[in-house]
């Protein structure tokens, strides 16, 4: 069957600085059809899109819309020519309703009214079968609304090319099939759709072709029907690598973090945490699962003392002294005081682990400047920190001066671990510290953590990939809007029996292996 | 559709040369379009306008110690801000800041003078000006820090405050018909060698060098950087963000008033709601332009000081009002902070990856 | 007190021209800190071409144009001020508080460099601008309150209640609205963030311009002072007093103006005394920043990317 191509590109390239982020790439896009674009982190898929959406534009190369060229300067550009592109990063404001944020820089003939908007939002959500209320703001939704906002109004604008950056990275599974099924639905109406993903199944499950990136150069596309999961990987990272992560058994399991009845509230008394209990084991490694703000933040945030609790406990267990300390209500600075060697690889890296504009070695004296009674600065202990994690962890960076904002994701993540494991902790808690990362950086870090949970240290892992999860944790705890849905074996668990726990609602609560 | 042909990206870093000549263009540009422009009123040619310009900062020995002296003093009250700056807290209220200080300083000299000793009258004079200042300048961090209140409008409502301060001060306390208050050099700092300017200098010189080492060296300079950059990071690692930003107002509050006794106790023995005039808001462009560099803030303050001085010179000179003093240093500032865009992008023509630098 | 409040609301409307156009600009993600210099630029536009239309026009000058040009004079002096700070905060990124201290510094200059030119008074042109309705002598105190005043009063008025308007209810306010909150999100959505940032800033410069006209022509009849600055500082500070709203700025620059006045009209207290009573409006102001940031309320907040600059291909 002959397919009428809707979108092509040819030998596009793109760089940013002296860094090539795209290069020489072909690609071509039928009606009625499904395309994954797919690549590692950093292998150039986002911004490929970026200028097909005119977010970018292309330093060289061609852009074609159903076989003439074309120049997309600008998003509004793209539109013309019936583009949209949903954003993997949700591009709302956050004080307008989803009414307010359809319409939001539409040129309609006649007299502005959010009334008549809002009829016709819904009218295109009854179509495909969304579920959405046209006046919510978007600061009171969940992540998957937000999402139906982004298609609601690229569809809205009669877009008939759709582009979906990582558009599952945040949904559960049982929320992923629903989005599948409308976009089925909409291929089926004609219209062009480009996924882009790194999950080799959601690939396999849903494109009728793949085109496959790696490091900003095009491999090839292949038809969906006609590969396997091993040739796409192969085709992803250049070399056949195994995707096993090595676990062992935990060994000497105590007891070293105890949390009981864990609640917060936020500013505006809403329960983010609700009656959270559980316990971590030293020489085990915790994952913990949920969909994402669903308090994971906050949980790690309460241990670390950065976040407020209201009631209940935070045990810690010393393997030292044996004694028990209550680390509920204490700061940062208090928790160190009491000789708890806690390290926590936070979400937000050049926010809150690192910062961005200093140096390495200033970064690594975040943790130790305060050693000694003197007024000044020592500088040379942490210089020797920042060459060994350079040397060890092979840290590609020009030298140890060089701002960390200027390194890659990959990098910057093993500047922050490896200045959290160096303070030879007993508790390591780490949020999703594989995100973003390339395939090869990712299994360093989980080497990293495997090696710590060796050592004996209680290594808590919040992630997102349930896969990874699977693999790499001993027990998972999944959270479901602030409250403990369950607490599995991660050697027999399924990922749809995580995915059913996730969304879980905690009056509902039965089954799981509870602890 | 209209085709733009160019469009513009982030560049790397650049040399330190390369930075220094994009500056030293902006400069000499924005000199030109001064030029220009007093051209324009004056129908002078621009030699007898720069000549001008020199001889009003270079020209006699005492205008030479009046331009040390003036930059000594700006240089202080940027020094005063930086701590602030560099931890994001916008204090605008530096002319407040320093005024209140003058204004303690004037209080010590005039009710004190007489019944002290002078050594002790000093030290009074001292710790009175470093107390009112830091007094000044807490208030608005201690919001900041507990509710997150808007400190740069704070701050700048604190400046009026000061100055109606002194407004009623001078009302109250000044019989005499004019309103002002004579000087009164017998209580001012002591003057050595000779040089009445000289121990400001010395004085602020040494503030440098020890502002300097504060930021760069020092933990408390360590945390500022942290809290400045990223007060997430900083209360992750387990700083006191509110400790923080109420310590290092108290440090920019005491040199404001250590800048306030310079004014008023080693410079005009008085004081009228003008004394600061301006410097509090010249200083955030002195500080900034120096990216928070004590040591850059040197050349930048004498710098402008170096325009302001020129350009009051080329008004008596060609009978134009002092405004344009205004006017020229509005006009270099302009040139100089929008000169930061070619030292942070450069501008791609088309396809043909063509470079286009300069100012 | 009939009087009083007439100041007050004389002198308020030159607030309220400030700071509609201060919300203006801020809605669109700009925080323009040289409204005083505008202010100064708008009033002295205007004083200029007043005085070159009477001095040209002798004794037949026309009511009508001789407020309307110095009006068209101030808003093109403003929006030139607007478009010096766009220019360098937009196009050439750079921070928007050190541009706006020294559009501030460049525009106290120049305005005080036009008015040494041509000397502090403008009574004569005052009176055109003070005119006030037919029929106001005829309605009392109700009256004098309400139709006295001079036509600036009322187009302050007007505009604000426009500006609240548009905001609120149109798509250009919406668009604006989404570009000081989210300039990426608007920009995705096709709005060009630039053009919209240059216009907001300039019109709204252009109408904080005429606050420093009413300024001068309206309260002060004419004769020029030094102070214009001072002015701009709380029309800035009426911004956040008033949460961004232009149409609840119009009760809280009459506010402001009664406090700024107030001194001159209390009775019993000393010359020097009535200094501390000038303080007044600024510590009002400052007791307003502590309560709202005190409540600290989702919708009382700025707008989220206000002061930030915006490029597309940032990474």
């Amino acid at each position: 069957m002959e397919k009428a191509p809707a979108i092509e590109l040819k030998n596009i390239s793109k760089s940013f600085g002296n860094k090539y982020a795209n290069k020489n790439v072909n690609l071509t896009v039928n009606r009625g059809e499904i395309l994954s674009i797919l690549g590692e982190n950093g292998s150039g898929k986002t911004t490929l899109m970026n200028m097909i959406a005119g977010i970018y534009f292309p330093d060289e190369g061609q852009i074609f819309v159903d076989g003439k060229e074309v120049v997309i300067r600008s998003p509004k550009d793209a539109f013309q020519y019936k583009i949209g592109m949903i954003h993997q990063h949700f591009k709302l404001v956050d004080v307008f309703s989803a009414t307010e944020n359809i319409v939001l820089g539409l040129k309609e003939k006649g007299k502005f009214n959010l009334k008549t908007a809002a009829g016709r939002v819904k009218e295109i959500s009854d179509k495909y079968g969304f579920d959405i209320d046209p006046l919510k703001k978007i600061h009171e939704m969940s992540v998957s609304e937000k999402q139906t906002v982004e298609i609601i109004k690229v569809l809205y604008r009669g877009a008939d090319i759709l582009i979906l950056d990582e558009p599952t990275a945040v949904l559960t599974p049982q929320e992923t099939q629903k989005l599948f099924a409308v976009l089925r639905k909409m291929r089926d109406d004609n219209k062009a759709i480009i996924i882009i993903t790194h999950k080799l199944h959601e690939v396999l499950s849903l494109s009728d072709k793949v085109a496959v990136l790696r490091k900003g150069e095009y491999i090839g596309t292949v038809e969906t029907a006609k590969t396997n999961e091993s040739e796409l990987t192969e085709m992803m990272v250049g070399k056949k690598i195994s995707l096993n992560i090595d676990r062992s058994e935990p060994k000497d399991c105590e007891e070293r973090l105890v949390i009981k009845d864990l609640s917060c509230i936020d500013r505006e008394g809403v329960k983010i945490l609700d009656d959270v209990s559980f316990t971590a084991y030293s020489g085990e490694i915790l994952g913990i699962a949920g969909i994402a703000g669903s308090g994971q933040r906050e949980l790690l945030e309460s241990i670390a003392g950065l976040q407020k609790v209201d009631k209940g406990e935070i045990e810690y267990n010393d393997p030292k002294t044996g004694k028990k300390e209550n680390l509920r209500d204490k700061t940062p600075m208090q928790i160190r005081e009491l000789g708890v060697r806690l390290s926590f690889v936070p979400e937000d890296r050049l926010g809150m682990g690192l910062v961005g504009n200093m140096d390495i070695i200033d970064n690594m004296m975040l943790r130790s400047y305060r050693k000694g009674k003197s007024m000044f600065l020592e500088r040379k202990a942490p210089k020797d920190l920042a060459e060994k994690i350079i040397n060890d962890l092979e840290v590609v960076t020009p030298n140890a001066k060089t701002p960390v904002r200027r390194l890659s994701g990959g990098n910057i993540q093993k500047v922050l671990v490896g200045r959290e494991i160096a303070a030879a902790p007993t508790v390591l808690m780490a949020a999703y510290p594989v995100r973003g990362l390339d395939i090869g950086a990712s299994y360093t870090i989980y080497n990293l953590l495997n090696k710590q949970k060796e050592k004996g240290v209680a290594v808590i892992f919040v992630g997102e990939d349930l896969d990874v999860l699977i693999e790499l944790c001993d027990r998972i705890l999944v959270i479901g809007s602030g409250s403990v849905t369950g607490v599995v074996d991660a050697r027999t668990v399924t990922k749809e029996e995580i995915g059913l726990l996730m969304t879980k609602n905690k009056n509902a609560h039965e089954g799981g292996t509870q602890n | 559709m209209k085709k733009a042909n160019f469009h513009i990206v982030k560049r790397e870093p650049m040399a330190w040369y390369y930075n220094l000549l994009v500056r030293v263009i902006s400069i000499i540009a924005s000199l030109v379009v001064c030029a220009v422009v007093i051209m324009l009123l004056t129908k002078k040619n621009p030699i007898e306008i720069y000549a001008s310009m020199f001889k009003g900062a270079f020209g006699t020995n005492l205008r030479i110690w009046n331009f040390l002296q003036n930059t000594a003093i700006l240089l202080c009250v940027a020094l005063a801000i930086t701590p602030a700056f560099k931890m994001k807290f916008w204090n605008i209220g530096a002319e407040g800041q320093v005024l209140i200080g003058g204004l303690a300083t004037v209080c010590v000299m005039m009710f004190l003078g007489d019944s002290l000793p002078y050594p002790v009258l000093i030290l009074v004079m001292i710790a009175a000006s470093v107390a009112a200042s830091i007094i000044w300048a807490v208030i608005p961090a201690f919001f900041k820090a507990m509710w997150n209140t808007n400190e740069t409008l704070f701050t700048l409502m604190m400046n009026y405050v000061a100055m109606q301060l002194v407004a009623f001060f001078l009302k109250y306390f000044v019989k005499s018909g004019s309103g002002t208050l004579a000087p009164m050099p017998d209580f001012g700092l002591p003057v050595i060698f000779n040089q009445p300017y000289l121990l400001n200098i010395i004085i602020v010189a040494v503030l440098t060098a020890v502002v300097y080492i504060y930021l760069k060296k020092t933990k408390h300079g360590y945390e500022i950087s942290v809290v400045g950059e990223s007060e997430n990071t900083a209360k992750y690692i387990g700083i006191n963000v509110r400790k923080v930003i109420i310590r290092t107002l108290v440090v920019s509050g005491a040199l404001c008033g250590i800048a306030g006794l310079l004014l008023v106790g080693g410079t005009n023995h008085t004081i009228n709601t003008s004394t600061v005039g301006g410097r509090g808001f010249t200083a955030i462009m002195v500080s900034w332009l120096a990216k928070f560099n004590p040591v850059i803030m040197i050349f930048t303050s004498a710098l402008i000081v170096f325009f302001e001085k020129g350009a009051g010179q080329v008004s008596t000179d060609f009978r134009l009002p002092d405004a344009i003093s205004d006017i020229v240093t509005g006009i270099i500032l302009f040139f100089i902070i929008g000169c930061e865009f070619f030292l942070q992008y450069k501008i791609l023509i088309s396809r043909n990856r063509k470079e286009n630098d300069g100012c | 007190m009939l009087t009083f409040l007439i100041s007050a609301i004389r002198l308020g409307m030159a607030f309220l021209f400030g700071s509609t156009g201060e919300t203006i600009t801020e809605k669109s993600g700009h925080l323009n800190l040289g409204i005083p210099g505008v202010m100064c630029v708008g009033a002295s536009c205007g004083c200029f071409m007043e005085y070159i239309y009477l001095s040209h026009a002798k004794t037949n000058a026309n009511a009508f144009l001789a407020i309307l040009l110095p009006v068209l004079a101030t808003l093109l002096g403003g929006a030139l001020m607007g478009l010096i700070f766009s220019f360098l905060t937009v196009t050439l990124r750079a921070n928007q508080n050190v541009t706006g201290l020294a559009l501030t510094t460049f525009g106290v200059g120049l305005s005080d460099y036009m008015i040494a030119e041509t000397g502090a008074i403008y009574s004569k042109g005052s009176r055109y601008f003070t005119l006030s309705l037919p029929f106001a002598d005829n309605l009392g105190w109700f009256g004098k309150l309400f139709f006295s005043h001079g036509i600036l009063i009322y187009l302050a008025i007007v505009i604000a209640l426009v500006t609240s308007y548009v905001l609120s209810k149109t798509r250009v306010g919406l668009n604006l609205r989404a570009v000081g909150e989210n300039p990426a999100t608007a920009d995705a959505a096709g709005i060009n963030v630039s053009r919209y940032r240059y216009a907001s800033t300039c019109i709204g410069c252009a109408i904080a311009g005429l606050g420093g006209l009413s300024f001068v022509m309206d309260y002060l009849n004419g004769n020029w002072e030094y102070c214009i600055d001072a002015i701009g500082w709380l029309a800035i500070a009426l911004v956040i007093f008033t949460v961004w709203k232009p149409n609840v700025a119009i009760f809280g620059s009459i506010v402001f103006g009664a406090l700024y006045i107030a001194s001159s009209y209390i009775t019993g207290v000393s010359f020097a005394g009535k200094e501390i009573f000038k303080m007044l409006p600024y510590v009002v102001t400052i007791v307003v920043l502590i309560f709202t940031s005190i409540r600290n309320k989702k919708e009382n907040q700025p707008p989220q990317s206000l002061g930030l600059a915006y490029f597309r291909e940032e990474r």
